[in-house]
């Protein structure tokens, strides 16, 4: 344990809460309590300064050992003939050492905002897209279209930091920059320039919004169209943003497919794909699928490089099986298919869905469960309690994670790895 | 421990041995001169096998973003190829974008010991590392790719000195962990984002006013004077266009003599010639590669099936889309630093354009003179997996093989190619100089790729065989670092490999230049951006190996 009465103040932190990763926070550090002094946000502020709660594991409830919790966590995967791990809110070495876990018990991998990438990498896997990542988008991008999504109620920053930056590398004005909004208008002024210029919004249902993506993509491919207007929106509206959209020099469209929270929501977005790739015949336009909070996208990714799928992934034939539908934790759970859960989330602290299996709970001290599960193990969070590594919203940027105090709880992946070799060989 | 390898018939050519019977020695990961009457602790009975050292893959995409976006785009092709967890291997998936695990399982069953991973965006350099350390029994390295971010092309542009340049190439080195640089289409992923569609060798850049050429000779120069080994790793103008062969003349002779070495030059040796406006370009690129001494290159030879193409090369990439096999594809632009493009690709072998890219490969491997100086690579996966290394190695071995191929593909792209009349017939020792020793050499790795003492123990052991893809499929014995490692096909031990690195000299004043860029433009801080020691070697399965830069080559 650190001294408690001296403090430490860090620089250029990187935040391992919200999707877009800034790392320019300003951290102190007082014994096991911190605070975030500057650039933090709704998102990092509670991520970072979630105090410390739990420092014992449990076993039906009752405190115990690390080595008991890991025997007895051993012992339930040992018996269990289809556990599922889900919650992945974790970096890199976390989710490594989860994935080994699964791999030796014949398990099945899911993330618990999985159902929200999904709508992305159906498309990515059914057609492909053009996309873009966040450096492009803060020097390059004259017209933003956002998609269904308030961007600042879960990526606060995301307008500061990336467009209404101060200057680009091109010398174009930041400030000049147009946002149209399609779906709901935006929940804060965040979108608006520093001239206090508001961005435009055409506004509809969510409902509405397949069929607006479904116009938009036709009106790009010169489609002609019988109807006046789509969910309220007038088509004439619509060909204006088509007009915008073809005089930009360099477009980007984006949305949260979290928030595309409707049925076949993949479909509107392959729509808003397409459209972006047809209009890259004559000028240059990028898609941006904002995400990734928590380590969605890092515990995604890894999976991605170690079993060719990114995510609903079996081990329970041996070798790694996607299905997209079959093995969501939810499905498992719910048809009594799984019969043990085990929640692993070093990051976030939302807690294990309520279910009638057993539960292995190794999540950050701090997380409020709302039922006590069969094991709980605290463990410490990447990024203050331990290093590791956590990729951006756009996959390319992975940033380093610090370790700010020493809380002595145990790292994820050493807990994870532990139950393994409890485990013994095949 | 010491180990005595026995008897075996060892093919060395980093000393000259051709076949000769020799006894070997292996302590503490390191081959050893005979110690002369202490008893071994191991003895291998090598009698009648045919001894290498293990095989380098000196291009091959295994790790970073691209890779990782082909796997995501191509579930129904790890579908047909399970790897199911097996005694030591976990689960994982195989063919044309293998899973990381299965990466390395399957390099090593086929005796190679280290693979580079050619195109390292400085940006997502963090990432390559990350999966290339979960790819096990392999060393690995990467080189860097420059050329199209937009702070080397603004000091290009803006007139600045070498020296500068210099030493932002090997910041860019240290920062990325890498032991090469490599340039893919020069300025040209970044005139894409520009939206230019082309850039020919001397067409200027519409933002920086740059050319190619002068990227190239800024670039070559820069790692011949910091004394990097390797030189500059260039995929150039024009991947995949008819009459490309052209260009890639013009960026031999405009290299003005500068080491430089030319990634899979098959995909830049077409001519426009006959009905079709295609034809082959490999006897004026080999007579230029065996005139110019100064130039080395790999082949980038296509195998016919599926596959995927991971290319940093999005402005080709996005052209070329309309040929995806499934119809389907990522471009990506990134970060003002670089870009990608991923297209899925079926090679058929009665398609006339197919076919002689296949013609087009071997010839350049049969008319090269110098073994030293032409690289066995298919490009993993943009020309065909890594696994068909076995059938192209009996490709260029047994000349009836060969041509019982030639017999099966488009009888009109046969026609028109020399392929059948090329008599050459690849020797053990000169697939071992290709895949070993060159290798070696040309990356700078003094103490790999050959079996004299002090060399680390990577060895591969064959039964000799006449079909030469059985024999070169499965090794019988795979060392690694004196680790007995695979035995019959079978994967014995996993161990973790090393990250091979050169660290050139150079004045960290460049980071006066560099830090107020990365506050005022870029989306990370610069402290963050540079990859430390800890994020390789901290969890203890890989270590960071620096070899030396070549001392006193600043001009």
């Amino acid at each position: 344990m650190s001294d408690q009465r001296q403090s430490k103040v860090w620089e250029n932190v990187p935040s391992p809460f919200c999707g877009i990763a800034s790392d320019d926070l300003e951290i102190e550090v007082c014994g096991e309590q911190i605070r975030v002094l500057s650039h933090g946000d709704a998102v990092t502020v509670p991520g970072f300064e979630l105090p410390v709660t739990d420092r014992l594991p449990r076993v039906g409830g009752g405190e115990t050992t690390l080595e008991a919790a890991c025997t007895r966590a051993a012992e339930l995967l040992r018996a269990s003939r289809c556990p599922v791990f889900s919650g992945f809110g974790t970096d890199v070495n976390d989710t490594r050492a989860a994935l080994s876990l699964i791999g030796r018990c014949g398990g099945i991998f899911d993330q618990m905002r999985a159902e929200g990438a999904l709508r992305n990498l159906l498309v990515l896997a059914d057609s492909g897209w053009i996309s873009t990542t966040l450096g492009e988008v803060k020097n390059r991008v004259d017209l933003l279209v956002v998609f269904g999504t308030d961007i600042e109620a879960q990526f606060p920053r995301f307008f500061e930091r990336f467009v209404w930056n101060a200057e680009t590398l091109f010398g174009h004005d930041p400030g000049r920059r147009e946002i149209i909004f399609i779906g709901q208008a935006p929940s804060g002024q965040a979108s608006h320039a520093p001239d206090g210029h508001p961005p435009r919004v055409l506004a509809c249902d969510k409902a509405h919004l397949p069929d607006v993506a479904a116009v938009l993509c036709a009106l790009l491919h010169d489609v002609k169209l019988q109807v006046s207007s789509v969910g309220g929106i007038a088509v004439s509206d619509l060909k204006q943003v088509v007009d915008r959209l073809r005089d930009a020099r360099y477009s980007v469209l984006t949305w949260a497919a979290g928030q595309l929270d409707f049925p076949s929501a993949e479909l509107t977005i392959q729509n808003l794909c397409e459209a972006v790739v047809r209009l890259n015949r004559s000028t240059r336009s990028a898609v941006l699928p904002l995400g990734g909070q928590d380590g969605d996208r890092t515990a995604s990714q890894v999976c991605t490089w170690q079993t060719g799928y990114p995510t609903r992934v079996s081990f329970a034939r041996g070798f790694p099986e996607y299905d997209p539908f079959l093995f969501g934790a939810a499905r498992l759970l719910n048809s009594g298919e799984a019969d043990l859960l085990v929640w692993v989330s070093s990051l976030s602290a939302l807690p294990p869905p309520v279910t009638s299996v057993p539960t292995v709970v190794i999540a950050r001290s701090g997380a409020v469960l709302e039922r006590e599960p069969e094991v709980f193990i605290p463990v410490g969070v990447p990024g203050i309690d331990h290093l590791g590594h956590l990729y951006r919203c756009d996959n390319v940027v992975a940033m380093p994670l610090r370790k700010l105090r020493e809380s002595g709880l145990p790292s994820a992946h050493c807990v994870l790895q532990r139950i393994e070799s409890l485990l013994g060989s095949d | 421990m010491l180990t005595k390898l026995i008897g075996g018939k060892v093919v060395d050519p980093a000393h000259g041995i051709d076949g000769e019977i020799r006894d070997l020695y292996v302590r503490d990961g390191r081959i050893v001169a005979a110690p002369g009457d202490v008893k071994p602790d191991r003895i291998y009975d090598l009698r009648g096998k045919v001894v290498m050292a293990g095989a380098i893959d000196m291009h091959t995409h295994i790790g970073g973003g691209k890779v990782t976006i082909a796997r995501t785009l191509l579930p129904e092709d790890h579908r047909a190829d399970p790897a199911p967890r097996h005694g030591l291997m976990r689960g994982g998936c195989g063919h044309a974008a293998p899973s990381t695990l299965t990466t390395g399982y399957r390099y090593a069953e086929m005796g190679y010991t280290a693979g580079f991973e050619p195109a390292v965006l400085p940006i997502n350099a963090r990432q390559a590392h990350m999966e290339m350390a979960d790819v096990p029994l392999m060393d690995v390295g990467g080189y860097v790719m420059l050329g199209s971010d937009d702070f080397f092309l603004r000091l290009l542009s803006s007139g600045a000195e070498q020296k500068l340049i210099n030493d932002y190439v090997a910041w860019t080195i240290h920062a990325s962990q890498c032991i090469g640089v490599k340039v893919v289409n020069p300025g040209g992923i970044s005139a894409f984002k520009f939206n230019q569609r082309q850039l020919d060798l001397d067409e200027r850049h519409t933002y920086y006013g740059v050319t190619p050429r002068q990227i190239l000779q800024s670039l070559a120069r820069a790692v011949h004077e910091l004394g990097v080994p390797h030189p500059l790793h260039v995929h150039g103008c024009n991947l995949g266009v008819p009459g490309n062969v052209d260009t890639t003349l013009n960026t031999i002779a405009g290299i003005e003599g500068l080491p430089m070495h030319l990634t899979h030059i098959q995909f830049h040796s077409y001519g426009m010639e006959g009905d079709r406006k295609f034809s082959s370009g490999a006897a004026q690129i080999a007579e230029a590669i065996n005139s110019n001494r100064n130039i080395t290159a790999d082949v980038g030879q296509i195998l016919f099936g599926q596959t995927v193409t991971a290319s940093g090369d999005s402005m080709q990439q996005h052209a070329n889309a309309g040929h995806a096999n499934p119809n389907k594809w990522v471009c990506m632009d990134i970060e003002c630093d670089a870009g990608c493009g991923v297209v899925p690709f079926r090679y058929r072998d009665k398609n006339f354009v197919n076919a002689l890219q296949w013609c087009i490969g071997l010839e350049i491997f049969l008319l090269v003179d110098d073994p030293w100086r032409i690289f066995l690579t298919t490009d993993h996966p943009n020309g065909a997996p890594f696994t068909s290394y076995p059938h192209l190695i009996r490709l260029l071995m047994d000349r009836s093989f060969r041509n019982e191929m030639l017999a099966r593909i488009s009888p009109d792209a046969a026609a028109v190619s020399h392929l059948g009349a090329l008599e050459r017939e690849y020797s053990l020792y000169e697939i071992a100089i290709m895949t070993r020793a060159g290798a070696a050499r040309l990356l700078g790795l003094s103490d790999r790729g050959h079996l004299g003492p002090g060399a680390a123990a990577d060895i591969t052991v064959y039964s000799e065989q006449d079909d030469k893809e059985r024999m070169f499929a499965a090794p019988d014995y795979v060392f690694k670092d004196g680790e007995l490692v695979v035995e019959k096909g079978e994967i014995v031990k996993i161990v973790w490999g090393n990250v091979h690195t050169v660290k050139p000299e150079f004045d960290r004043g460049i980071e006066k230049h560099l830090r107020p860029y990365f506050d005022r433009y870029l989306t990370m801080n610069l402290d963050n951006f540079v990859i430390r020691d800890w994020e390789i070697e901290g969890d203890g399965r890989s270590n960071l190996l620096v070899h030396p830069c070549r001392q006193g080559a600043s001009a």
